[in-house]
């Protein structure tokens, strides 16, 4: 049996701490990707700057130096913000910067810009009279939405979204950078306290692996409950 | 001119001459491990996605497995495995790769080749396994041999193909390198850490780093549209 000096059960912690950062900035970037998407389709023209702003230099920029600015700048935003409360009120406060928020936001702020592209691709391919057909049969904006729309978006999006996910759930190991206990930097301390560095990170890979592994049979589960009703193998629409 | 740049130095505490000559050294350490980790990981992934596509499972499996485990798992984790690891692989401390490995930028170039070797192999592969199969017929009914087949129709049309995926690789391996600043390498991100640490001032640093990236990064899809533009022109319809 894998023999971890003790450093298992630590280890299988930070694999939790991985998963959780991974589905909160799912879910940020989903909602991030869906309002992008609807701005890049709005006819306003400043919402749509911005989106594209938006989703251009998100995508331009490396992941890494995102985390730091957010992390660091954050922190220096709070102090200047508590100086201002405490100067004004006088109060003693001090904000400390979370690591867990800072590495989801971040990640989630990211993976929103992807998201948004997949969204909007996957909008504009239901075609236009069903939602046409939606609002004639009287139902107002929310339930075109979640009756017509949504349900037929999402067969689009879901190759996009498996994709992101699998990119998200690997950029999830930078949190460690800013101190968050994930389970690459349990892997680095434990391997750096016993001196077997593959004895700690190849476990970690391979359940990294794992849980790609298992989110495809998710995704390969999603696509076939959104394709159902479409005739495999013939092109209608 | 001289004295507009002297006085514009001079107001500035944090972009000082000694503050851009560190991000200057960032900027040619990113290109370097960028430019180096992207040739070798091409010519590498040609010959693994041509053995791949055999089929031969003798061939195709290893390349197959290898291409999964580093697509499937963070380049962090490579990077400090190889990093950590060489250290304690028996006997390299008395051999010239000693000389090479105890300085980080050669760990990190290794990591960074076989990550952009498995992405690009992909690609490739896929691109050679969506050759239409006519042409292929049509170069075997010219009694080409598999290699002159391979060599003159699939690779030249492979290739062009993989032009659009590929330029996204080489800007999300751009970006990767950043996390060569985790194990001491002074590359942009490095130089805005330092910068960081030393003034305390992170919106400087790091946007100026971000602004660095995106400069190189538009200027990478530019090349990229140019050359598709070039070798993808017989796709277009007619004018």
């Amino acid at each position: 049996m894998l023999d971890l000096h003790g450093y298992g059960p630590s280890i299988l912690g930070g694999a939790w701490l991985t998963i959780q950062v991974a589905l909160l900035s799912l879910l940020l970037a989903v909602v991030l990707g869906l309002a992008g998407a609807l701005a890049k389709l709005s006819h306003n023209a400043w919402l749509r700057g911005i989106a594209t702003f938006y989703t251009t230099v998100i995508r331009g920029v490396p992941d890494m130096v995102l985390m730091l600015l957010i992390f660091f700048g954050a922190q220096i935003l709070a102090n200047d913000l508590a100086g201002w409360i405490n100067r004004n009120f006088g109060t003693r406060l001090y904000f400390d910067i979370n690591a867990f928020v800072a590495g989801v936001a971040t990640i989630g702020f990211i993976f929103g810009a992807y998201m948004a592209e997949t969204f909007r691709g996957a909008y504009m391919s239901v075609p236009k009279g069903q939602l046409e057909a939606a609002v004639a049969y009287g139902m107002n904006g929310w339930q075109v939405f979640r009756r017509v729309l949504f349900p037929q978006m999402m067969r689009f999006a879901l190759p996009g979204i498996g994709n992101n996910w699998a990119v998200l759930l690997k950029t999830t190991a930078l949190v460690s950078v800013i101190g968050l206990a994930d389970m690459v930097r349990l892997a680095k301390e434990a391997s750096g306290a016993v001196h077997e560095p593959f004895k700690f990170f190849i476990p970690v890979a391979a359940i990294y692996l794992l849980i790609t592994f298992v989110s495809e049979l998710v995704i390969r589960y999603l696509t076939r409950k959104y394709s159902s009703g479409v005739v495999r193998g013939s092109q209608h629409g | 001119m001289d004295n507009w740049l002297d006085s514009l130095l001079s107001q500035n505490k944090i972009f000082t001459a000694d503050t851009l000559f560190m991000y200057w050294d960032g900027f040619v350490a990113t290109v370097q491990l960028s430019v180096i980790s992207l040739l070798v990981g091409l010519l590498l992934a040609v010959v693994l996605a041509v053995l791949r596509s055999t089929r031969k499972p003798i061939l195709s499996w290893p390349i197959y497995l290898f291409c999964y485990v580093f697509r499937g798992t963070p380049l962090l984790i490579q990077l400090y495995i190889i990093y950590y690891g060489i250290t304690y692989v028996d006997g390299i401390q008395e051999t010239f790769w000693w000389e090479w490995f105890k300085n980080p930028f050669y760990p990190a170039l290794l990591a960074f080749t076989l990550n952009t070797c498995a992405y690009t192999t992909e690609i490739l592969y896929g691109a050679i396994s969506e050759t239409d199969h006519r042409e292929l017929e049509a170069a075997r009914a010219y009694g080409m041999s598999w290699w002159t087949s391979m060599h003159r129709v699939v690779l030249p049309g492979a290739i062009r193909r993989s032009l659009p995926a590929y330029a996204n690789e080489v800007v999300l391996l751009l970006q990767s390198t950043s996390i060569a600043s985790v194990i001491t390498i002074i590359d942009i991100t490095g130089a805005a850490q330092n910068t960081y640490s030393r003034h305390y001032a992170p919106f400087e640093a790091f946007i100026f780093a971000a602004c660095l990236y995106l400069v190189i990064t538009f200027t990478i899809l530019y090349g990229f549209r140019r050359l598709e533009s070039r070798l993808l022109a017989y796709t277009r319809p007619r004018q």
